[in-house]
């Protein structure tokens, strides 16, 4: 098969943009437990983002640098409303929380719809990432490339964030035990904010990432957030690790599925797969046991 | 990264929450059905005072929202232009507007609303097949008469919608014709995986078959599918000498993105596509589908007195930067067409109306348009185009003059076994 290679390349791929959408969620999903459905919607903002920056600067290629931060802003400082007004009050009441996160992101919707109008923007593409890199016959198109690098970069500023910080080992520490952590001396509100300020951001990065491949309107997030609830699931609840092999794993058989059958079915088969795999493994992929009392 | 382990509760929640929207959507069935029954022939159209009232029925919401608040816009330039000029038989326009969400069952609900407690003559509107579909039935049990102004897949003549927009024969066949000119002998078809790309595809095999044209693969992916990186490795290593786009919405952004990035282009590989008008071209970036192909009935750059005036109106009214397209100008045409057979009927009853519809015309933006008595679709002349560098749309071929609506296929041969 000589469509190997690219499709290789095809499922990595999607599997970098999953992972970038999943990733903000490992974090709020996963280790605060908050089910944000509005996840997508800060990625929608974060799309916006560029979009505004690209009119700002006018320059394509500047403003996708600018766009990356300031998209992690806009996310971020979205999330942190969000948490402050809402989340805030109903941590450990999961189905609140997603039925009102639900009501967010279709509130967020229509107030993308009413500023920037209901067709999509264009958001182009800067002339240094049109094309594609040929490596031994192998077109790898280079905007792909660059969501793979920003993937890479997002989960290892993550992982350094998470290990080796003073705020990681808080995050870690009131995830883990959180009444422990308190009588410890640490806030954990402060935590919270900071944790769920994160995620958030990241989902603007992804936002802003994915202006590169589709579309930019009011429904970006809704055709991620299912994919990146999936990817954290699978992953394993609380584990950036899994989430990123998740990620990985889900692309790839999607793209193969693709390849064989066609792109419904292959949505279908990682579907059924998901499923029968949960059947085993309800945990997901990666699972920390803690002593704490969940 | 050591954490507690409440994850199969939280999965609880999260499959509470997919059957919920599961369920909704099964809902919808069920509502599709109900509306049927509904059955009062008695019309309630109130035409004694100064005013008519009719009823536009547009997705203002939803995914859909993106499209149809396009043909609202002109559908709402229709009538203010129509009762600027004196209305209908005296009577001004009285609209009366109801959103349908982007969801079937809504716009079956709203269209009862609209013809049994608004009592509007006629109702101008849907987009999608299953909107129309899901309509069509309420039209007809209650006898009253919808517009419906988007090109479709044919196969399909209620004696209770009028069809505006193109069928097969004014839009995809007229599209094959011009690439068998153009010495295409290969095509690879993509489409969204629904109602309309899939009959457009049988057509289309149908056709290549008669014509000697190769099909070498045939690809769908979901409604909102985002990533196309498979499908455009597929029709790069098949190598065809065209792309028959059938996509619709969103997926278009992508396609053509990754298309572009992965070293494609229109001079080696055209893409033709039926769902890309003037509204869609902004979102893609024009970077991305200059020198595409399309193909419509209509685009802004129509060269006609009726055309300048549409478009300077429109414009006049929505601002300098708003486009016009084909389904928009349909759109507005159906509100003209709507009021030329009540005048020529002298009566807004729907007998009456369809009983005088054959042949009535009416010079329309994109040239004069008739409608078939017959089927109640209109006769469009097919103009093939090619995407500009400014976003605009140009004319690259034209079937010359209006084709006959021939919805059902009845008058080809290699459509035998379609219908």
């Amino acid at each position: 098969m000589d469509l190997l290679l690219p499709q290789l390349f095809a499922g990595l791929s999607l599997g970098s943009v999953l992972l970038l959408a999943a990733l903000g969620l490992a974090l709020t999903f996963g280790q605060m437990g908050v089910i944000n459905m509005a996840h997508g919607e800060f990625m929608m903002a974060g799309a916006y983002t560029a979009f505004v920056t690209q009119a700002l600067v006018g320059n394509a290629g500047v403003s996708l640098l600018v766009a990356l931060p300031a998209g992690f802003l806009v996310g971020g400082v979205l999330g942190l409303i969000l948490e402050a007004t809402l989340i805030r009050r109903m941590y450990h009441r999961p189905l609140d929380t997603l039925l009102v996160t639900w009501g967010v992101a279709l509130l967020l919707q229509q107030v993308a719809r009413d500023v920037f109008g209901a067709p999509n923007v264009d958001v182009s593409v800067p002339t240094w990432l049109t094309g594609a890199v040929s490596i031994g016959g192998l077109a790898l198109p280079k905007t792909r490339l660059f969501i793979l690098a920003i993937a890479i970069v997002c989960v290892l500023a993550l992982a350094v964030v998470l290990r080796s910080t003073s705020l990681g080992r808080r995050i870690r520490a009131v995830v883990q035990n959180r009444d422990l952590a308190e009588a410890s001396g640490i806030s954990s509100r402060a935590t919270d904010r900071t944790t769920f300020f994160i995620g958030s951001g990241l989902a603007g990065i992804a936002g802003v990432a994915v202006t590169l491949l589709g579309s930019t309107g009011p429904n970006l997030g809704m055709s991620y957030i299912v994919d990146a609830f999936l990817v954290v699931v699978v992953g394993g609840i609380g584990h950036i690790k899994g989430t990123v092999i998740a990620a990985a794993a889900l692309g790839l058989m999607q793209a193969f599925f693709e390849f064989s059958t066609t792109a419904s079915i292959a949505k279908v088969l990682v579907f059924v797969v998901i499923i029968a795999f949960l059947q085993v493994r309800p945990q997901g992929l990666l699972v920390t046991r803690t002593r704490s009392l969940a | 990264m050591r954490l507690r382990t409440t994850g199969t509760k939280r999965l609880g929640v999260l499959s509470a929450a997919v059957s919920a929207i599961a369920l909704s959507a099964c809902g919808a069935q069920v509502a599709d059905a109900d509306s049927e029954s509904s059955s009062t022939s008695d019309s309630c159209v109130d035409t004694s005072g100064d005013t008519i009232a009719i009823g536009f029925l547009n997705s203002l919401s939803g995914t859909m929202a993106i499209s149809e608040q396009t043909v609202h816009d002109s559908l709402q330039l229709a009538a203010a232009e129509i009762n600027a000029d004196g209305g209908v038989l005296g009577h001004e326009l009285e609209i009366v507007t109801e959103d349908g969400q982007s969801d079937p069952a809504v716009f079956a609900e709203r269209a009862t609303k609209l013809i049994t407690s608004d009592c509007v003559a006629a109702v101008f509107g849907g987009w999608t097949s299953a909107s129309r579909q899901a309509m069509l039935p309420v039209f007809e049990s209650n006898d009253s008469l919808l517009f419906y102004p988007v090109q479709y897949e044919g196969l399909e003549a209620s004696p209770n919608i009028f069809y505006t927009g193109a069928t097969t024969n004014q839009q995809i066949v007229p599209a094959l014709d011009y690439m068998v000119e153009e010495g295409v002998e290969s095509l690879f078809l993509v489409g969204s995986d629904y109602v309309f790309p899939r009959t457009a595809n049988r057509i289309i095999n149908a056709y290549a078959e008669e014509h000697g044209i190769e099909i070498l693969g045939e690809e769908y992916a979901p409604l909102g599918h985002t990533d196309f990186s498979t499908i455009v490795n597929q029709v790069s290593a098949a190598g065809a000498d065209a792309v028959f786009n059938t996509l619709n919405g969103d997926s278009n952004v992508a396609f053509f993105r990754e298309y572009t990035n992965s070293g494609l282009s229109a001079e080696e590989m055209p893409v033709l596509s039926v769902s890309i008008a003037e509204e869609e071209i902004g979102g893609i970036g024009v970077e991305n589908v200059e020198g595409q192909l399309t193909a419509w009935n209509y685009y802004q750059t129509v060269d006609s007195p009726e055309n300048e005036a549409f478009v300077e109106a429109f414009q006049a009214e929505y601002g300098e930067d708003r486009v016009t397209s084909d389904p928009m100008e349909a759109a507005y045409t159906s509100l003209y067409l709507w009021r030329a057979m009540v005048e020529e009927a002298e009566s807004f009853a729907v007998e009456d109306i369809q009983a005088v519809a054959d042949g009535v015309t009416f010079d329309a933006p994109e040239g004069t348009v008739t409608v078939s008595g017959e089927n109640q679709h209109i006769w469009k002349t097919s103009l093939i185009g090619r995407i500009g560098p400014d976003g605009l749309i140009y004319t690259e071929w034209t079937s010359g003059e209006p084709i006959e609506p021939d919805p059902f296929l009845e008058g080809y041969d290699w459509a035998a076994d379609l219908s």
